[in-house]
């Protein structure tokens, strides 16, 4: 990967330390905070417990919800399919769902799985899909949000194109909130490690409240939205 | 354009905006209703526990950044460079737009999208990328319909199209983009969504904002509902990023606690419907991402903060919570203020940005009830820097009305006989322009007072005469 550009960077810091009123910080060390109400919030909560405020939130959040166990997942996916209309299914390209046995699910409803090598054409078909379906990497129980860490494969078109998201969020990776993924991040970037182009934070349909203040639900991204918790536990 | 709404003089700003009762409901029924759910998101919500502990969080995260906001930038732009971006230092919005408008250029791009970002507003970047032959389009639902309305200019931080009825925005729709539908909001939002589809697919450039800059990853991090955003930088090969040099904090864990005060100070949700955050780990050969992505971090003013009293100012996350509660906003609207920056936060920022000149007056939109203060989920103490803007403005004019009747007021005290003599012909003095006890059109100072209400008249007598008869009859 080629090295960016920087423009013009010593005049500005340089103004800015001096209207500091002292000389250029070379070196800073993040001070022990005083305040960290963020620890507190479902602090100590089982994974049931976790489970159940994930899908109260994701309730709120006008998206449907699904559980349902490893065994059973391939036959509560093809219900969710039937529900919103069948029609053209999206998956992103990843090896979860042959782990779940979800490979003939995939067959059966002639779904197209993101190739990169496809090029644009994964676009032409995603756009006028009418459901995406993903595994989420992250789950925050205090809001409903699925997290995903797009790349090549895991293609940020998915969530965001089709009519209808489905996002498949293992049990076990519900955690209480942000704050969680966000430590893991941090822990990962002081390690020397690159972070995904996108790490996207979803919950729920797009929606909006710009006219009048009444809230609209499906604005640009996907008009509905599906969150289906299996049991990996 | 940019940073400034209109020419006319504050005072008949107000004027207009008192006489406007369809956007004064508006704003009213607004406030409240945004008031109502950040609170329900906030002190009503048990389960985050004491909203005051995650504003004192805020408070110093943000103050921490700022005083250390050298280090930072250049954290910020070293990672963000390291994985490809091209990072521009931009001291005035002409260094933004000029850098951005060479881009556009470079790229040959006619079409740009962009998602809803008070800087580049505040740049007047549609504008530039207009005089250079490119296709803006706005993507945010208020911003798109203040676009076809003829660039109508934003009046609310987070619903810049606040002023405007869906009757309205229907027949905008209908004479501009030849709607046929009714003025329910699903249906003018599914018409949005149908004519920026394409649109949003064939763009050649991305324009952002930036919520907040995480310096430790070169991560620009953006916080939605629309899902706009992840259209204008999914698609374009080219994007760009436009932050105030404020927006950035030190590490992903500072990050969780602004997108928590953010989501919840703004539009009352536990979090958005997106945080998308995007580091510019760029292949040649993505489907659905830049190859290419700019970041053009703006001072435009912001450094004249800058260790002075009101650096809390730059703490600022633009949540609009204190113009949520500001009586004064609540009466003359966005538009008044003349920046796109309103209420206490404006009224605060504007001066710092655009100068005492064009914007001094701007402080004294606010009653000073503090209620912005106690609202501001990083503690900013708006109330205060409101009064020491109003102490700069009237030592940076001289001689002004307020000023010339303070000394007036002074030499008449220092002098008994001088006092008396005002006390004693203060009746006479206003008697003509009294009627039924009260003062209805009051000269000079007074005469601001009396547009909006009565000014009662000097009683007859006077204190120190009442005082010398009370004195007597007690010794009697």
């Amino acid at each position: 990967m080629a090295v960016g550009t920087i423009h013009n960077k010593d005049a500005f810091i340089n103004k800015i330390s001096s209207k500091l009123g002292r000389d250029r910080n070379e070196s800073v060390i993040l001070p022990k905070w005083e305040h960290r109400p963020q620890f507190e919030v479902l602090k100590g909560a089982s994974s049931d417990e976790l489970a159940a405020a994930f899908k109260n939130n994701s309730l709120e959040k006008s998206t449907y919800v699904v559980e349902t166990d490893a065994k059973n997942l391939a036959s509560a996916l093809e219900k969710v399919i039937e529900k919103y209309g069948g029609g053209q299914l999206v998956a992103s390209n990843d090896q979860r769902f042959t782990e779940y046995g979800l490979d003939e699910l995939l067959k059966q409803t002639k779904a197209h799985v993101w190739n990169p090598v496809l090029g644009e054409e994964n676009i032409a078909v995603t756009k006028k899909a009418n459901i995406g379906m993903f595994f989420s990497d992250a789950a925050l129980a205090e809001s409903g949000t699925v997290v995903q860490f797009n790349d090549k494969d895991i293609a940020r078109s998915i969530s965001l194109l089709p009519m209808a998201y489905v996002s498949i969020i293992p049990k076990s990776t519900i955690v209480p909130r942000m704050t969680q993924v966000a430590q893991a991040i941090h822990k990962s970037v002081e390690e020397g490690n690159n972070l995904a182009t996108c790490i996207n934070f979803i919950s729920g349909p797009s929606n909006s409240a710009d006219i009048e203040m009444n809230i609209v639900i499906g604005v640009h991204g996907p008009v509905e939205a599906v969150h289906v918790i299996v049991n990996d536990m | 354009m940019a940073m400034k709404i209109g020419d006319k003089p504050f005072f008949d700003r107000v004027d207009d905006a008192l006489e406007d009762n369809f956007m004064r409901n508006a704003m009213a029924e607004a406030q409240d209703g945004l008031r109502g759910r950040k609170l329900k998101a906030t002190v009503e919500d048990e389960q985050i526990g004491d909203w005051e502990e995650w504003r004192s969080a805020g408070e110093e995260i943000r103050r921490h950044t700022l005083e250390n906001l050298d280090y930072y930038l250049n954290q910020l732009s070293e990672n963000f460079a390291r994985q490809g971006g091209h990072v521009y230092f931009a001291e005035t919005a002409e260094d933004a737009t000029r850098y951005i408008q060479d881009v556009a250029k470079k790229k040959n791009a006619k079409k740009i999208t962009k998602a809803k970002s008070m800087v580049t507003e505040e740049i007047g970047l549609n504008q530039a990328l207009e005089e250079i032959g490119c296709d803006v389009y706005e993507t945010d639902l208020a911003e798109y319909i203040l676009q076809i309305d003829d660039h109508d200019r934003p009046s609310h931080i987070v619903v810049p199209s606040l002023h405007k009825n869906k009757e309205k925005i229907r027949d905008t729709f209908r004479d501009k983009a030849n709607y046929t539908g009714t003025s329910e909001p699903c249906e003018l939002t599914a018409f949005a969504r149908s004519q920026l589809r394409e649109t949003f697919l064939e763009a050649d450039i991305g324009v952002t904002g930036c919520n907040f800059a995480v310096a430790e990853s070169g991560t620009i991090s953006l916080v939605t509902n629309e899902g706009n955003a992840n259209m204008v930088t999914t698609f374009p090969k080219t994007q760009i990023t436009v932050m105030g040099m404020e927006r950035l904090v030190p590490t992903w864990e500072e990050l969780d606690v602004m997108i928590n005060l953010l989501s919840r100070s703004a539009v009352g949700q536990k979090i958005t419907t997106y945080v998308t955050n995007l580091t510019p780990q760029l292949e040649e050969d993505s489907i659905d991402a830049p190859n290419e992505f700019h970041l053009v971090i703006l001072d435009a003013g912001r450094s004249n903060a800058l260790g002075t009293e009101f650096q809390s100012a730059l703490h600022c996350i633009r949540c609009a919570a204190c113009v949520n509660v500001c009586p004064v906003y609540r009466h003359i609207g966005g538009h008044a203020y003349g920046s796109i920056y309103q209420g206490p936060i404006g009224a605060v920022l504007s001066p710092i940005l655009g100068g005492y000149e064009e914007y001094g007056e701007l402080p004294y939109a606010s009653s000073l009830c503090a209620a912005c203060t106690e609202a501001c989920p990083v503690k900013i103490p708006l109330h205060e820097h409101l009064i020491k803007h109003r102490e700069n403005y009237v030592e940076k004019k001289g001689m002004t009305a307020e000023k010339m009747a303070m000394k007036t007021f002074g030499i008449g005290a220092s002098s008994p006989a001088l006092f008396k003599l005002a006390v004693k012909g203060m009746p006479a003095v206003l008697g003509p322009l009294v009627k039924d006890d009260s003062i209805s059109s009051g000269p000079g100072p007074m005469k601001l007072w009396t547009s909006v209400r009565e000014f009662p008249a000097p009683g007859k007598g006077n204190f120190r005469k009442w005082f010398d008869d009370h004195k007597k009859g007690r010794n009697q």
